[in-house]
């Protein structure tokens, strides 16, 4: 931990994050702009999609608002696991020239991540006022759900990043489970839509279900169907929290016993 | 098990072997085709390496290429693990493996500063403070609104090199830097050597550049097929690096004409000395240099110099059969003086002892010491190789 807020590590951190920044909109006009413009423009389709073509949504209150809620933390996730996939790979000039905390780059890349996401909520709190959402003392269980895909995410992250020093096909594979994991989510459709409760209550207990549904409830309408609902609160509610702590370790541990070889293998 | 306070690095008794697979195979359908063959080869790069380096010393590593030394180099930094043995490090140590490292084509001159600022462990103000020292010590004033792609590789260098010297650190340790750049940045880099020597700064140095390894190292390893070969002074490891070389070198000739090289070359002892007998190596234009040979051969009885460009080209090349200065019984020293009146860069000595007449060579030297020319005045007014005698008139 002392080395994890070290002076020169932060240092590190920080202008990791910085160039992380200043590459990703490189070359754009609008720059920076773009991070609040995409889900903006994100919201306009879903509205037009959802508010007068499928109208799929029509019994959840807000159903626009509850649906970009659903799409940004989505992307949170998918953001953060596609960019740190790659990013130890990416600074292989780094890893074998000098010496830095290899998790550091894995860290940085999570970090802008978060930045984007946090942007993103902007917009989507500017969207919960214009709908008028009446707002709760739930928005405080907001950063706990945050937390949950973060480290979710980041034990996901630190696997991928590391395994994909070996084996270059992850990248692939990882973008078709993404695509899956898109819809075993109930992102873009709701919940109750699926009439077999069985699969209903297990596809409830994957930990993006459980973060999302649950901050679509506590943030946009009580309407939404959490996994403590459909469990009726028994102790299953713990399965995607425990399983969430599983992965962060798991990827912890695995990242930490393949990162000594990185420089001989990238 | 802690380090006595006077050693700066232990290495003792390392190991590492690299596999090295026949065809990349770094995809699941690779791993799963070649399941039971085994696909690599395994390549040892070192073999129970040890040593130290104390603290203020200037440790050199030297080797042919694929000797393992930049491997070594690796270890110590703590990018490569060892497979088997212990490297201790006491204090902070930074590598410049490469200069530049983390340099980013797309970012502008400015930002890259920082980055790599932050790379050696210096936060957003320490980096502000230093700022304009480091861009003017790399003189890129105007140049650092630019992207880095736009910089020419001299800029690069010039750029990462005037960073690098900021790191403040326990230990230095670093790989060929002075490889690159022209004659005026590895001037530079040199006045900055001197610097770390006076004021005692360990560093661990990977060269090719044996007169480097004399001039500031103070103690040297040398490495041949992942082992140390020998431990001692930068002088005998010069040496022996040199011989070691020369053999390889021949080893593309035949047989009889390796016999006889090996016979005939040799290093011979050469010393170069200003007008007043100070060792030194580095002279100004129209300055005096002397170069004594010193053998222990009756039957050498005549001597020749050649002084060559760092390139390869022949300056003048005299010797005293064809100037016809005779040797008597005693002669085992002899002085050759001459003004340097040549261009700025980079000479180096060829010399040969011969019996009666040159064409009975006794002994050569191919790659005698070496020595720098600097303009006069800090600036040379002509063109060329040499400058001849010569006069203008006005008609």
């Amino acid at each position: 931990m002392k080395q994890f807020i070290s002076k020169p590590n932060r240092a590190l951190l920080s202008e990791l994050v910085r160039t992380d920044f200043k590459l990703r909109y490189q070359g754009s006009l609008l720059g920076y702009a773009w991070s609040l413009l995409k889900p903006l423009l994100l919201f306009v389709i879903l509205y037009v999609v959802f508010v007068y073509f499928l109208k799929i949504g029509k019994d959840i209150p807000h159903f626009p608002v509850y649906l970009l809620l659903g799409i940004v933390l989505w992307n949170f996730f998918t953001e953060m696991t596609v960019q740190s996939l790659g990013s130890i790979v990416g600074r292989g000039d780094l890893i074998r020239k000098i010496r830095i905390p290899r998790w550091m780059i894995v860290f940085s890349s999570s970090i802008s991540a978060v930045i984007n996401v946090l942007l993103s909520l902007v917009v989507v709190g500017v969207f919960l006022v214009i709908n008028q959402v009446p707002l709760t003392a739930g928005i405080l269980l907001l950063p706990f759900y945050l937390l949950m895909i973060y480290f979710l995410a980041l034990g996901l992250s630190l696997f991928l990043a590391a395994a994909y020093v070996k084996f270059r096909d992850l990248s692939y594979i990882w973008e078709i489970i993404l695509q899956a994991g898109f819809y075993a989510t109930p992102i873009i459709y709701p919940i109750q839509m699926i009439d077999n409760s069985i699969v209903e209550k297990i596809l409830l207990l994957n930990p993006m279900a459980q973060a999302i549904q649950g901050a679509r409830y506590d943030v946009v309408t009580h309407a939404t169907k959490t996994t403590y609902s459909a469990w009726d609160g028994s102790w299953y509610v713990l399965i995607p929290i425990v399983l969430t702590a599983l992965i962060f370790v798991g990827g912890l541990l695995y990242f930490k016993s393949q990162a000594k070889d990185f420089a001989e293998n990238i | 098990m802690s380090l006595n306070d006077n050693i700066a690095i232990k290495v003792s008794h390392v190991s590492k072997s690299f596999h090295l697979p026949h065809e990349s195979q770094n995809s699941i359908k690779g791993k799963l085709i070649n399941f039971n063959k085994r696909g690599y080869e395994v390549q040892e790069a070192l073999k129970d390496i040890s040593f130290e380096v104390h603290k203020g010393d200037f440790f050199g590593i030297v080797g042919r290429n694929g000797s393992g030394k930049s491997t070594l180099l690796k270890m110590i930094s703590g990018i490569y693990s060892a497979d088997e043995g212990s490297i201790q490090i006491n204090g902070k140590l930074v590598p410049f493996i490469e200069l530049g490292v983390g340099f980013n084509p797309e970012l502008s001159g400015r930002d890259n500063v920082f980055l790599n600022g932050a790379l050696l462990g210096f936060n957003r103000k320490e980096m502000t403070e230093m700022y304009e020292d480091i861009v003017a010590f790399a003189e890129l004033e105007r140049f650092m609104d630019q992207k880095l792609k736009n910089y020419s590789s001299g800029m690069q260098v010039r750029l990462a090199f005037s960073i690098a010297i900021r790191a403040n650190t326990d230990i230095l340790v670093l790989d060929e830097v002075l490889a690159v750049g022209d004659e005026a940045f590895q001037k530079k880099c040199i006045a900055i050597f001197e610097q770390y020597k006076a004021r005692k700064q360990t560093i661990v140095l990977v060269t090719h550049d044996m007169n480097f390894v004399e001039k500031f190292c103070n103690k040297a390893i040398f490495i041949e097929d992942g082992k140390i070969k020998s431990t001692g002074s930068p002088t005998e490891i010069a040496l022996e690096y040199s011989d070691s070389n020369n053999l390889s070198y021949a080893k593309g000739k035949n047989e009889a004409e390796l016999k006889k090289l090996e016979k005939i070359k040799r290093d011979i002892d050469i010393e170069i000395l200003t007008d007043k007998g100070i060792k030194q190596n580095r002279f100004a234009f129209g300055e005096t240099m002397t170069v004594r040979m010193k053998w222990d051969d009756a039957a050498i009885k005549s001597a020749g110099i050649a002084i060559l460009k760092q390139s390869g080209e022949n300056i003048f090349a005299p010797n005293t059969y064809q100037d016809k200065i005779k040797f008597n019984e005693n002669t085992r020293t002899v002085d050759y003086e001459v003004e340097l009146n040549m261009s700025e860069g980079d000479y180096y000595i060829k010399a040969g002892l011969f019996g009666k007449t040159d064409k009975k060579i006794i002994a050569f030297d191919d790659e005698g010491p070496s020595f720098i020319v600097e303009a006069k005045d800090g600036r040379q007014r002509w063109g060329g190789v040499t400058k001849l005698k010569h006069v203008w008139k006005i008609k």
